[in-house]
């Protein structure tokens, strides 16, 4: 608890300048008078909403019963193929672009979906996005087999058009305890943020509590900001058959265009770590093997830190190796940099500078997923999701054997928008290309249909696939719905978004073995990357042309009813209110003037449209010309003809 | 009588006026049709320029920074090309796998793409084509096949929901410098793309094989585009090809890559012009008169004549221009445009007596187009899957044999850079 005074020598303050202050008497004592704090005080037993407000946290998750909730905004796409898809790092932080949330409520089933769209619309106004838009239930769906263990009361909802922007960042900056102005959050310079090829941030919360009246409740708030930035010296691709190209050297000053000046204050440990990843290691290793001559050791001894393959400008306080096991196979490495020591003066700048190429690929997901639309026109078409082995898959000892079988397990979750009607019938599943019984391939499947505007259609399976495989495809066929008019989005004729599917590898684990370290316990992020988690990946978004209305029709429609209608009024009340007398009076009069030839004409014509009997008969066609005419009109086609044929045949 | 009459004005107005029309229908079926043809012979005068917001598209925003590297990589490549075509007899997969060299040097992902002509490719009555249309009638083709080579460049900062295909034709025993010429085009423009950092959708190059016409490939890649093979059985991609002794080329998957959603589709092809200017000629009719969005061949004549200062030509009626009639059918409008000025200076009715005859050119070619049904290019065959497509053809004043005229020829790829930039930012 803290209470803050302030001097002020302005005129308002000082009674017009009559009681000025004297800054010789400094330092001043603050005496507080009448002093009353407006609290909330809650006994035991009492109701503790009642002391709710809005702006912290604590008090959302206690208001919505959270149990545990994860939201992230992401902008971009992770590609799996080059920047990994084992490692723990790209199986919790890589996320599908735009909005990503679900949560699990500890409330009665029959009460979730109200917390649920309580939520969204506190998160909405929280992070300044359109999540608000979560709120209706053809946005959102409650998976149960395939994303996480759940009793029906997870919801999971994703957004795939939002885009990402600072507004996003600032209200996530500031949960962070000294906001972006110190420590390693300073880092987080937006232009350098957004000008990355991919940017993730992440919320996650779990509330620990399981009764209101439990002493050891808590909550635990994980921010994570996954950024993928293009080191300054950057080139797409390679150089121009210049093969012999040294991957850019870089420092944080270079990427981020700033340095850590030190840690945050209150923060309990400030720490930077750099990885090294499994293939990169090896492929150092087989350099060091090369050379083993004079550099024997350095590895076990320093870990790389002098090799000749790349310098680290800053020794690290820290190295940690992954174990590995089962196999004495090529590990990743970690180098840990504690920021406490630097300041504003010596702030800390991380650097890595290459000395010879390296070429090396990141671990793969066992199977690479890739997901594409299929067919044409705007009546139907077909989603497929196709499997692919990498070549990492082949030597893990991963699969499971059941039954002397040996088999890969796969998870699929997709979640497809009510106006895609999807036939789940038509489920077709290829592995190796060959068609397959579905019963063979899928273990389980849960699918729940779409409802017209009420619900997402929803498909979850549990796959067994055969351990050798190379491929495997399945292709769902859909019809197009139409929307009413108000539900298209802006820019509709750009087409529809389908969320991308979350393909989980359960019997694959994300996760490093570091040999024990007391300080790995203190690490928060280590830690995480020891966790045993599944291996995710996620698929790309589809965008789907669906029929859009001409936008301009409802305007045309109204005008033109409102046309017939004044048009019908008004004819209505000229009706009503004339005189019929009166009008042939005048007539009369106006037939006794004298009439112009041209009004003499006109009459004429309207007499002979009246139907009046009239001077001249109507010339009625004589018909024995008819077929004179008719040869005529032919012999004029056929010269046409004959002339097109002559010049430009 | 005096009933016959009570009748007669009992009938209601509009059964009269029917009836005197009818009587009266070969006047009025004349007065319709020289309304209708002088409708017609208006149009040019009516017509409107079209307006593009610059603010909202901002579409010369991505200016062309085709620098000399790109230019000499682009020649090396038209060398080697060339440099084939003195033995015939290999040229066809060494092509491809020099072409698809030079793309996954750029650091484009490759795959080369097998297919059999169809030989009867056009149907009058198929409009569009289901998912399940495009079934060949494989046995009588099998010997034959074409391999297209396709790169794909992901959009670095781009979710990949959208693609947009360049595709220049190209036929490896018979092409001439001409085809290798808007390869080498095509090549700088896809290298630029692949440097720069603002693409907001994939690009997809593909080199369509065109030995079996120029049509054929286009429409066999995009139907095995969109309707894949899953299975072994009728699927003719996975044969490996053994023909190639390149070691690049065994490395190069039969398998079709993809990209998302195609947003629109660009043609390259270049012609020898015998103008005396460098002009770009845009060809936009599909099967059975189909027309792209428009907003497409606005954003590129837009673009072509503003930002990049070529002289763009819609498709026209070479006849047209010389023929008498319609040039004094101009003269008339254009006088008579004055004279409405000289009523009312704020009506602007009239148009020069050339502008006149050149609108009414390409009007009636567009029209006999249309009313053809005959796709007048590869980019036909995108129009049956919905997306916009227009065929961009460069001609040149002189020969391409000079190496710096060829040079200069090729820096005008960053124009058409140009043109694309704006295009994927229209498509944004």
């Amino acid at each position: 608890m803290q209470i803050e005074a302030s001097l002020w020598n302005a005129s308002w303050a000082t009674d017009g300048g009559r009681m000025q202050i004297s800054l010789s008497y400094a330092p001043f004592e603050a005496r507080y008078r009448g002093f009353d704090v407006a609290r909330c005080s809650v006994d035991k037993s009492s109701d503790m909403n009642q002391c709710y407000a809005s702006h912290y946290w604590w008090n959302e998750v206690k208001k919505f019963r959270v149990k545990e909730m994860e939201l992230s905004f992401t902008q971009g796409r992770w590609r799996y193929e080059q920047w990994g898809g084992f490692d723990p790092l790209s199986s919790n932080n890589a996320k599908p672009p735009g909005v990503e949330l679900w949560a699990v409520f500890d409330v009665p089933q029959s009460l979730v979906d109200v917390y649920w769209r309580n939520l969204t619309h506190t998160l909405s106004g929280l992070f300044c996005a359109s999540i608000n838009f979560l709120e209706s239930s053809t946005t959102y769906s409650a998976p149960e087999l395939t994303f996480k263990p759940s009793f029906g009361n997870l919801r999971y909802g994703t957004l795939p058009r939002e885009a990402v922007c600072t507004e996003n960042l600032t209200p996530w900056l500031k949960l962070l305890p000294c906001r972006d102005k110190a420590g390693l959050s300073a880092l987080m310079d937006r232009p350098s943020i957004y000008r990355g090829f991919y940017h993730s941030q992440r919320l996650r919360l779990t509330s620990s509590e399981s009764g209101s009246d439990e002493v050891d409740s808590g909550i635990g708030l994980e921010q994570t900001l996954t950024v993928v930035l293009q080191p300054s010296s950057w080139r797409t691709g390679k150089t121009y058959s210049v093969e012999t190209n040294i991957q850019p050297s870089w420092s944080i000053s270079s990427i981020f265009g700033r340095n850590i000046p030190g840690k945050c204050v209150i923060a309990k440990s400030s720490n930077v770590y750099l990885h090294l990843d499994n293939g990169l290691v090896g492929e150092l290793k087989n350099l060091e093997r090369e050379n083993a001559k004079y550099v024997a050791n350095t590895f076990e001894s320093e870990g790389f830190q002098s090799n000749h393959a790349f310098k680290i400008s800053v020794t690290p306080d820290k190295v940690f190796e992954e174990v590995d096991y089962l196999h004495g196979k090529s590990t990743s490495v970690i180098y840990g940099f504690s920021v406490e020591k630097y300041s504003d003066s010596q702030p800390f700048d991380l650097g890595l500078t290459w000395k010879i190429p390296v070429v090396w690929s990141c671990q793969q997901a066992p199977l690479h997923a890739s997901r594409f639309l299929m067919g044409s026109g705007n009546e139907r078409g077909a989603i497929a999701i196709s499997l692919e082995s990498t070549e990492s898959s082949e030597g893990l000892p991963t699969s499971h054997i059941i039954d002397g079988r040996c088999e890969l397990r796969v998870d699929i979750f997709q979640v497809v928008p009510w106006y895609i009607k999807v036939y789940f019938h038509t489920l077709q599943v290829f592995v190796d290309k060959q068609p397959r019984a579905m019963a063979d391939v899928v273990d389980k499947i849960r699918v729940s249909p779409s409802k017209d505007k009420v619900s997402p259609g929803v498909m979850e399976m549990i796959l067994k696939l055969p351990c050798g495989s190379k491929s495997a495809a399945f292709s769902l066929e859909f019809d197009k719905g139409f929307l009413h008019i108000d539900e298209y989005p802006p820019d509709a004729n750009q087409g529809f978004d389908i969320p991308s599917a979350l393909i989980s590898f359960p019997s694959f684990n994300a996760r490093m073995n570091f040999s024990e370290d007391e300080f790995l316990n203190n690490s928060p992020i280590l830690s995480k990357f020891q966790e045993t988690s599944p291996v995710l990946s996620y698929t790309e978004v589809l965008l789907i042309p669906l029929t859009t209305p001409d936008f301009s029709m409802p305007y045309n429609v109204i005008t033109i009813t409102c046309t017939v209608f004044a048009l019908y009024f008004g004819s209505l009340l000229n009706v009503l209110r004339r005189r019929v007398d009166e009008e042939e009076r005048i007539l009369r009069s106006r037939a006794g003037r004298k009439a112009g030839w041209i009004s003499q004409l006109l009459s004429r014509l309207s007499a002979k449209l009246r139907g009046r009997p009239q001077e001249q008969p109507t010339s009625s066609l004589p018909y024995s010309f008819i077929s004179f005419r008719l040869v005529l009109k032919i012999l004029l086609v056929a010269s046409i003809a004959v002339t097109w044929q002559y010049y430009f045949g | 009588m005096a009933e016959t009459e009570v009748s007669k004005k009992r009938k209601r107005p509009i059964v009269r006026l029917a009836v005197l029309l009818l009587s009266h229908s070969v006047l009025v079926s004349v007065i319709c049709c020289t309304a209708g043809v002088f409708g017609l012979l208006l149009l040019p005068v009516l017509a409107k320029n079209t307006y593009i917001s610059e603010n909202a598209l901002m579409p010369g925003s991505a200016s062309s920074m085709l620098s000399n590297q790109e230019v000499s990589e682009a020649n090396k490549l038209i060398k080697e090309l060339n440099n084939l075509h003195s033995n015939p007899l290999g040229a066809t997969t060494e092509s491809h796998g020099i072409i698809a060299k030079y793309m996954s040097n750029l650091g484009a992902q490759v795959n080369n793409h097998k297919f059999h002509p169809q030989l009867n490719q056009f149907h009058p009555l198929h409009f569009f084509s289901g998912p399940d249309s495009g079934v060949m009638q494989e046995n009588s083709t099998r010997s034959l096949y074409g391999i297209n080579t396709v790169g794909i460049i992901r959009a670095p900062r781009g979710d990949g929901k959208e693609a947009i295909v360049l595709v220049t034709p190209y036929n490896a025993v018979k092409g001439g410098v001409r085809e290798t010429l808007s390869l080498g085009i095509a090549y700088s423009v896809f290298s630029l793309l692949t440097r720069v950092t603002w693409l907001a959708k994939d690009i997809i190059w593909l080199v369509a094989d065109s030995q079996y016409g120029e049509y054929a490939p286009v429409a066999a890649w995009l139907r095995d585009y969109h309707t894949p093979a899953f299975s072994n059985l009728d699927s003719l991609n996975t044969e490996t090809c053994h023909v190639g002794n390149n070691n690049f080329e065994s490395k190069i998957s039969y398998g079709i890559r993809r990209s998302g959603t195609m947003a629109a589709a660009l043609v390259l092809g270049v012609a020898y012009g015998n103008e005396n200017e460098d002009t770009l000629g845009i060809y936009a009719e599909a099967s059975n008169g189909q027309m792209p969005n428009l907003d497409l061949i606005n954003i590129v004549h837009y673009l072509a004549v503003h930002r990049q200062g070529l002289r763009v030509k819609v498709e026209q009626f070479h006849w047209l221009l010389n023929s008498k009639w319609v040039k004094s059918l101009g003269e008339v409008f254009e006088s008579l445009g004055k004279m409405v000025k000289t009523l009312n200076p704020d009506w602007k009715l009239g148009i020069s007596a050339a502008d006149y005859v050149e609108g009414a050119a390409t009007l009636a070619s567009s029209l006999y187009h249309q009313a053809l049904g005959v796709p007048t290019g590869p980019h036909g065959a995108f129009r049956d899957y919905q997306v916009d497509a227009i065929t961009l053809e460069f001609s040149l004043r002189i020969s391409f044999d000079r190496l710096d005229r060829r040079n200069d020829f090729l820096l005008h790829g960053g124009r058409i850079n140009g043109l694309l930039g704006g295009i994927t930012l229209f498509h944004f």
